[in-house]
């Protein structure tokens, strides 16, 4: 969160002296909304530089916090990048457009087993930008047993030692899969034991976080925190005793997929955009810099061997078994949003 | 008419930045939308009585009272310091004071953030010098100190100049009639500075009360209090009825605590009898 509050001040900043000094106003922009630290800034200054058509990027912290903007803020993103279920939720309420294909020939290197997904099952709306699984980061030196199942975190041992997300779905797909149920559960009783076990386990959390886990892991604050494989490779080369695991009960597999939110009002540069972020050699540096996994086969190729057959960014398909891709709970995200919220308050 | 004229473009921003935008709270508050539009109900705004918000409500009200009441034993002491005669430099001790005011408000909870963790610079020093380290981040205490050290400001600066302006012949009759240092405090500084105390108490528990940042940041999102409630609804459950309704609730009870508190501003006489 430190860096996206930091980076959207200083894009609001630079975004008015740039147009005060210029003075321009017939140029285009294109405004792309995606997560914080979720592209390599470099990316945005050679579009600008190579179509002449401005940039304006905004950042968001989780899919619902995007997800009102686009849906009750008079804000107009031609760009939106949010994940599988909340992009399942937009086609549903018809927030988003279809994208013209043909203009996105770069498409093609997309990995096949990454198109038509459960969330947009003709794939008409988007295409796939990062992917990645949820696990437990945990830290050698302060970890002595084996790490492979989510019941570590409920071990009173590391009282205090654990950092969990500030996020709703996360969390209690947490829960719920140690629990042996679906992180998609719309049963009553599954999420209530789901809410029980997040408040039993509350006096051994040391926080709960969004991106400064990664200060946290890395300086040593915690010996165990859930996180994205993504960000498990980032903080893995910064800080070589932090390994991965992605735990035998399962997890949540996402994929984050680029839209054009129905507002905008630049479609054909955004299509431009997505065709850009899909050129191999793009790819290729965004993948680099934010270290999630890449779905675009040429950019993963590139990689550096030792990443691009890491355990940890691209798991064997024997480790995603049990994994699950959310989705919408229609209506039924109300008893989630109760749920988190007894258990922040409790 | 003239007069009128200057106040215009005054009028026309308290309706656009505060009218509107309270009556759009106020409509919010009670109504929800059903397929046909909004309907009037009174919905959102029994939710709030819920255990589960009250609870939040309530912690949110003890922690702020608890920073007033540790900014304003801290706060006042200082006013006086810097009112003192024989204290030369205050001017720069004053502006010591206010400097760290001009930086951002969200760095300088952050910089605590680094300062009380686990290895973070405080602890480092305590082991140095042989001492235990202290683990109060991401607890109750972190958020009252992220309170005290961002609102203690808004204490010292209406005591200071409420102060500055007492009539010093008053303390010297005081003195004359025979009052010692502490009846004379009691007696006569104290309850002719109760305006400054006020508007302090109200200047820190208003911000303390709805603050969502500092303890965030401060309580590792371990406690919600209400201003974080509210900030769920609008941005991550987008429950604008019911965010509207809770905004309600609290500036009921800001009005309330201010209510309280400017009774005992105009009563003169009971004034010491307010402690």
């Amino acid at each position: 969160m430190k860096k996206s509050v930091i980076l959207s001040i200083l894009s609001v900043f630079l975004i008015t002296i740039f147009l005060g000094g210029c003075g321009s106003k017939d140029q285009t922009t294109l405004n792309v909304y995606n997560w914080g630290d979720y592209i390599d800034s470099s990316v945005i200054k050679q579009f600008e530089k190579e179509t002449g058509i401005k940039v304006n990027y905004d950042t968001f912290a989780t899919n619902e916090e995007m997800y009102v903007k686009i849906n009750k803020g008079n804000a107009s993103y031609d760009i939106a990048i949010p994940s599988d279920y909340m992009i399942e939720k937009m086609i549903k309420e018809g927030l988003v457009e279809k994208i013209d294909f043909n203009n996105i020939p770069n498409y093609q290197y997309i990995e096949d087993r990454f198109k038509n997904l459960e969330f947009d099952p003709t794939n008409e709306y988007s295409v796939p930008y990062m992917w990645g699984t949820l696990g437990i980061l945990y830290n050698k030196k302060m970890v002595d047993e084996p790490v492979d199942s989510w019941d570590i975190l409920w071990n009173p041992k590391y009282e205090k030692q654990i950092l969990m997300l500030d996020s709703q779905r996360d969390s209690l797909a947490v829960a719920l899969k140690k629990l042996n149920y679906s992180m998609n559960s719309t049963n009553d009783a599954e999420l209530e034991a789901a809410k029980n076990a997040l408040i039993e386990q509350r006096p051994l959390v040391l926080a709960y976080v969004g991106d400064e886990v990664k200060d946290k892991m890395i300086g040593e604050e915690a010996a165990l925190a859930v996180v994205w494989g993504g960000d498990a490779v980032t903080m893995h080369r910064e800080n070589p005793d932090l390994e991965y695991v992605i735990p035998k009960e399962g997890t949540n597999l996402f994929v984050d997929s680029i839209v054009i939110p129905s507002t905008a009002k630049h479609k054909a540069e955004a299509e431009k955009f997505i065709d850009f972020l899909c050129r191999t050699d793009i790819a290729f540096k965004n993948t680099d810099y934010i270290g999630y996994s890449t779905p675009h086969m040429e950019a993963r190729k590139q990689l550096d061997p030792e990443l691009a057959n890491s355990p940890i960014a691209y798991p064997e398909p024997e480790d995603l078994e049990n994994a699950e891709i959310f989705i919408d709970l229609g209506t039924y995200i109300e008893q989630y949003n109760r749920v988190w919220t007894e258990i922040k308050s409790h | 008419m003239n007069k009128k004229w200057i106040s215009a473009p005054y009028l026309v921003w308290m309706v656009i930045f505060i009218v509107v935008p309270l009556f759009l709270v106020g409509f919010y508050g009670i109504t929800v939308r059903t397929d046909t539009g909004f309907v009037f109900s009174l919905e959102p705004l029994q939710r709030c009585f819920e255990p589960t918000y009250l609870k939040v409500l309530g912690r949110s009200v003890l922690l702020a009272a608890i920073s007033t009441v540790i900014c304003l034993i801290l706060g006042y002491p200082i006013a006086m310091i810097l009112t003192s005669k024989d204290f030369s430099d205050k001017n720069i001790y004053l502006m010591l004071f206010v400097i760290p005011m001009w930086m951002n408000f969200l760095l300088r909870t952050y910089a605590w953030l680094t300062l009380l963790e686990k290895n973070g610079l405080i602890n480092v020093l305590l082991q140095k010098i042989g001492l235990n380290p202290i683990h109060i981040l991401y607890t109750n205490q972190a958020v009252v100190l992220g309170m005290v050290y961002n609102f203690l400001p808004f204490m010292v600066l209406p005591i200071y100049s409420v102060l500055k302006k007492l009539d010093s012949s008053l303390i010297e009759a005081a003195q004359d009639l025979g009052a010692n240092g502490f009846q004379t405090f009691i007696k006569v500084i104290f309850p002719l500075s109760i305006p400054g105390v006020v508007s302090g108490i109200t200047m820190v528990f208003m911000p303390a009360v709805t603050t969502f940042v500092i303890s965030r940041l401060l309580g590792g999102g371990h406690y919600y209090l209400i201003g974080n409630l509210i900030e769920e609804q609008f941005l991550s459950v987008g429950n604008w009825h019911f965010g509207s309704a809770l905004s309600i609730f609290l500036m009921i009870i800001i009005l309330i605590s201010i209510f309280i508190t400017s009774h005992y501003e105009t009563d003169k006489e009971g004034s010491v009898g307010l402690w």
